[in-house]
């Protein structure tokens, strides 16, 4: 098991963690995007089926660990950590305190993301955007912005290797920005040949894989992809 | 039962008298359950609608009288056509129509308010039917229900859903009397037993089966290749088949196969003889478009799949070839009857082996068949994610009562044994999930009311079962349209894995034409057109049919000769040659081949277990191959062995074969691997946990939608003896798995392992290369893979050179 894939962004050294977050060491900082932390309730409440409910838990226990072996003092979740507002409000007592576990003695702060904008009734920071040392976190990139730090898209490389087709989320990153991986256990991903990632994403952009083997590798570019 | 005067009169005019099985039928009219057994072309589906008709023509009828049901679309508009013609020459006022996935909104609506006599329909669309709330107004006074082709029905779970369906409609029409129309098959009472609302007993009519077919080998002067599935050198052999008959269907294992014969085939016909193909993948208006050219007889051939396998009367066909080795006998006869649609007329069949081992299995088959012994195996009890399909579409239908629902569906003959706890398990998953976890307190599927009655607790609901009711499981595939301003025309579909692996340029074979892959739009691979090039195939993930028990054991018999004067020479020679360089596989012991091919190295285990154990088996060796750090890359099985591909040879086999070790391999396999994900996912979709299909105003962008890979892991984690992991289990058992088979191998070859190392690969190992249905393997040839990917793609773009040196940090 390897501890981490270390690059360069924006003048900061930072650390892509097999699991998903990112840890940036000089402000003993851990960031994660997109938890969508209640997501089986969303889905058994609107559409009547019922996933196994154990999301949630898992997601929390991989933060915990993450928080633990890293000894973060600060966390930053980048928006979506909840599927819904309704999600964030049915929470279970026990992963409400869990939650609250974490956050005692760190510095937590809630990004706003699109899934769960109004404030959370957790403790902790909530902001639509926060910057650190001249790194900004958003949920979603924007376009003029630079050294930004976001979420949202749920990167995911699908690479054709002799015959087979091998999918793994990732990090994805050019000079201006930076998109993490989702950490929620229930998140699906968004190919990195998808046009709204082709069009964010400026000319040398790499990946970096989340999971056991973190290889770096250039964003493959789909010159036949259109931009939607 | 006696005919109407107007029906006999019809007989007389058109110069007919009453085949004996109809007169049975009719005989039987008032029998719970009849299923009539007749070979294709013996009048079968008349025999199934006389009833029918002598009662319509005897009285009218208010509303629904008879249902009619078959596993094709196609096949129901057929029959409506062919049975309007007779109606109307008796003159009767009958309403007939069809119900299927391509019928309009608006007749669909009608057809609810105002129901035909006749209404032809698949089991899906009747399943759909049952779980209306006025479905009991729809099917008031339905006399019979007439079920064809259920020889094939009884072998799949879309058989399964049209008998709970059936037990459903009979609670709503008590006098509703069941008709099976089934082909030739070897266990007769085994669908009886399947078709009856149990425990009402099932007469069974034996038609005269005609005459033998006329069946044999094509003599063809070249042997066939070495390896391969595509019978090129057959073709100009078949083609003159093809001048010398009317119509001749030709059909194949695969669909890839089929594309890739069709394609040579045309590119050999000088004459241009018209020969159309038809398969599985091809766009609807391709398929309809070779079904009209049939009706009028415009075609000399059909390249063809396991679609046309069932009974469509589309033109005068009076020459079957079957191109590579049949697999089963049963399935063989059934073909071989689509030739000579004519009653007592011999068909005429011609068998093409694609490669020397398939000679093998053609002359085995060819025996069979003389002997009669057809071959079949019991599927076991109903599978239970068709019942908790079921317990949901009930619940769409009205409020239900668990002990009158039990009851019900344990009528149908496959849920003849179901345990009432069994039923519950099923029963609490729909309605709460079934979870260790209790969650869903607030937003349970279905509630119990106080009067004991279950129900949805959002009746909204319905809309999203119903839209996900089936049990037909696709690949995940892409339309493939050709390239232009508004979308071009449609041509078919290849799975998503395959797409992905195209690059803009590559070229493949669709519909018998060569396009240019240029680009994925939104959900649609789009091509040109491309006349020259070599194409890459397509890879259509089509029916794969298991050499059956009763062939394997024949072949296996026939390599134990001494020598096979059987056999053609070139066979036979082939035989002797792999005796040369290697040995012959024996019953009592396990032949082991290793050598390098294509830049890896290759095992070979010739297991004839039959598929499904060899499948497991492969599964199994890998595994231990990981374990001993060979990295195995994937393996692909076949019923008589297993090839599998690795970073580095096997040198001492024994290992991997022993029984304890297999069977520890068995339980730590059973929870994590790629066939129990895949049949996971179908179980998941058709017990309802996935919606496949979701309102078209809900769709969500893809990086919403969570694999069905990432639940199984979960539930393997957190809730393993979850009910929807053990009906995972139970059918990959009943499916995939056949450990014991594995076990009566490892028992009689005791041991004695004959390991044989060579520099290439061997004459009996060169058509396993060639088979379809490979399983990757994700271990460590995977990340050793990637490694070296990511390294060549860092070199190429110059980021190497940049970024050097790599660093891996250890921070903490």
């Amino acid at each position: 098991m390897n501890n981490g894939c270390e690059f360069e962004f924006s003048g900061a050294t930072l650390t892509a963690l097999p699991s998903g977050a990112l840890w940036w060491a000089a402000h003993d900082l851990l960031v994660v995007s997109d938890l969508h932390l209640g997501k089986s309730d969303r889905i058994a409440r609107r559409t009547g089926t019922m996933v196994p409910p154990y999301e949630t838990y898992d997601t929390l226990l991989r933060l915990e660990t993450d928080i633990a072996t890293t000894g973060a003092r600060q966390v930053i979740c980048l928006g979506d950590s909840f599927d819904d507002m309704a999600s964030s409000a049915n929470l279970d007592p026990k992963n409400r305190d869990w939650i609250l576990t974490l956050q005692s003695g760190r510095d937590w702060t809630w990004i706003e993301g699109n899934h769960d904008p109004a404030p959370l009734s957790l403790g902790g920071h909530h902001r639509a955007e926060h910057t650190v040392d001249g790194l900004t976190f958003r949920h979603i990139a924007d376009p003029h912005l630079q050294a930004e730090i976001s979420g949202h898209y749920h990167p995911k490389l699908r690479l054709p290797v002799r015959g087979k087709l091998i999918s793994r989320p990732c990090f994805l990153f050019d000079a201006r920005r930076l998109i993490l991986p989702a950490y929620g256990t229930y998140t699906g991903g968004l190919c990195l040949t998808h046009g709204a990632l082709q069009s964010l994403m400026g000319p040398g952009a790499q990946v970096i894989l989340a999971g056991t083997s973190q290889h770096r590798l250039p964003m493959p570019r789909a010159a036949q992809q259109r931009v939607s | 039962m006696e005919l109407p005067a107007k029906i006999t009169d019809w007989f007389t005019t058109k110069g007919w008298s009453v085949h004996p099985h109809q007169q049975a039928m009719l005989d039987r009219a008032e029998n719970p359950t009849t299923l009539l057994i007749a070979p294709t072309g013996g009048g079968k589906t008349l025999a199934g609608f006389l009833p029918t008709l002598a009662e319509l023509a005897s009285a009218p009828h208010d509303g629904l009288h008879t249902l009619y049901v078959s596993p094709l679309k196609a096949l129901a508009a057929d029959i409506k056509r062919n049975l309007r013609t007779p109606v109307d020459e008796i003159g009767l006022d009958i309403r007939i129509e069809d119900r299927t996935g391509d019928t309009t909104q608006t007749q669909k609506k009608r057809q609810r308010v105002d129901p035909p006599h006749i209404l032809l329909t698949t089991p899906e669309s009747l399943a759909l039917l049952t779980s209306y709330e006025d479905a009991p107004r729809m099917f008031r006074g339905v006399q019979r229900v007439i079920v064809d082709e259920i020889h094939a029905l009884s072998e799949s779970k879309r058989g399964d859903q049209l008998m709970l369906a059936l037990a459903a409609l009979q609670r709503m029409c008590p006098d509703m009397r069941r008709i099976g129309l089934s082909a030739t098959v070897e266990d007769p009472d085994a669908i009886a037993r399947f078709l009856a609302a149990h425990p009402n007993p099932c007469d069974i009519v034996h038609a005269d089966p005609g005459p033998p077919p006329d069946i044999q080998m094509l003599q063809i002067d070249e042997p066939p290749p070495w390896s391969g599935g595509g019978a090129k050198y057959a073709i100009p052999a078949v083609l003159d088949e093809v001048r010398k008959h009317k119509t001749t269907l030709i059909f194949h294992n695969t669909r890839a196969q089929a594309e890739l014969f069709f394609h040579n085939l045309w590119l050999a016909n000088s004459d241009s003889l018209p020969i159309g193909i038809h398969h599985g993948s091809l766009s609807k208006e391709q398929r309809q478009k070779v079904e009209q050219a049939m009706v009028d007889g415009t075609l000399k051939a059909i390249v063809c799949t396991g679609s046309l396998d069932l009974g469509i009367d589309w033109g005068d066909v009076d020459l079957v070839i079957q191109i590579g080795a049949p697999k089963n006998v049963k399935r063989l006869v059934q073909r071989i009857g689509r030739a000579n649609h004519r009653y007592n007329a011999p068909s005429k069949a011609l068998l093409v082996p694609a490669n020397r081992f398939e000679v093998i299995e053609c002359v085995a088959a060819l025996a069979a068949v003389k002997a009669h012994d057809l071959d079949g195996d019991d599927r076991g009890s109903g599978p239970r994610d068709v019942l908790c399909q079921h317990i949901l579409i009930a619940a769409c239908a009205g409020p239900f009562h668990a002990d009158d629902l039990f009851d019900q569906m344990t009528t149908a003959g496959a849920y003849a044994g179901l345990s009432r706890k069994a039923f519950d398990d099923c029963l609490e998953f729909c309605a709460t999930g079934g979870y260790a976890l209790r969650a869903y307190d607030r937003w349970q599927r279905l509630l119990q009311r106080p009067d004991g009655m279950w129900q949805l607790r959002d009746p909204r609901a319905a809309q999203r079962i119903r839209m996900n009711i089936g049990t037909i499981q696709d690949t995940d595939t892409l339309k493939v349209r050709l390239k232009n301003r508004g979308g071009g025309k449609p041509l078919g579909e290849v799975e998503e894995g395959f797409a992905a692996t195209l690059t803009p340029g590559d070229t493949f074979l669709i519909g018998g034409q060569i396009v240019r892959y240029e680009g994925l739009r939104e959900m649609t691979v789009e091509v040109t057109r491309r006349a020259s090039d070599k194409p890459k195939i397509a890879t259509f993930l089509g029916t794969k049919f298991a050499t059956s028990t009763q062939l394997t054991h024949r072949i296996l018999n026939m390599m134990q000769q001494d020598d096979w004067p059987d056999l053609p020479d070139h066979t036979r020679d082939w035989l002797k040659l792999q005796k040369q360089v290697s040995f012959m596989p024996k019953a009592d012991r396990l032949l082991v081949e290793s050598f390098p091919h294509d830049g890896r190295a290759q095992t070979v285990v010739y297991g004839f277990a039959g598929r499904n154990a060899m499948q497991t088996l492969g599964l199994l060796v890998t595994q231990r191959m990981e374990e001993q750090g060979l990295s195995p890359m994937g393996f692909v099985a076949t019923d008589y062995a297993i090839l599998v591909w690795s970073l580095d040879p096997v040198l001492d086999p024994a290992p991997l074969f022993s029984r304890d070790g297999l069977r520890e391999g068995l339980e730590k396999w059973l929870s994590g691997n790629a066939v129990m994900k895949r049949t996971f996912k179908a179980s998941a979709h058709i017990a309802g946990l996935i919606e496949r299909n979701l309102p078209s105003n809900r769709k969500t962008g893809r990086q919403a939608t969570m694999s069905s890979d990432i639940l199984y892991d979960t539930l393997l984690k957190y809730d393993p003896d979850h009910v929807l992991m053990q009906i995972t289990r139970e059918e990959a058992l009943r499916g995939l798995v056949d450990f014991g088979r594995i076990e009566e191998m490892v028992d009689r070859i005791e041991g004695r392992i004959d390991h044989v190392v060579l520099d290439r690969l061997t004459p009996m190992a060169a058509p396993l290369f060639l088979e379809p249905g490979r399983v990757p393997i994700k271990g460590m040839a995977e990340e050793r893979l990637l490694a070296e990917e990511t390294e060549r793609l860092m070199v190429a773009s110059g980021l190497a050179d940049v970024d050097k040196p790599k660093r891996w940090a250890v921070p903490f």
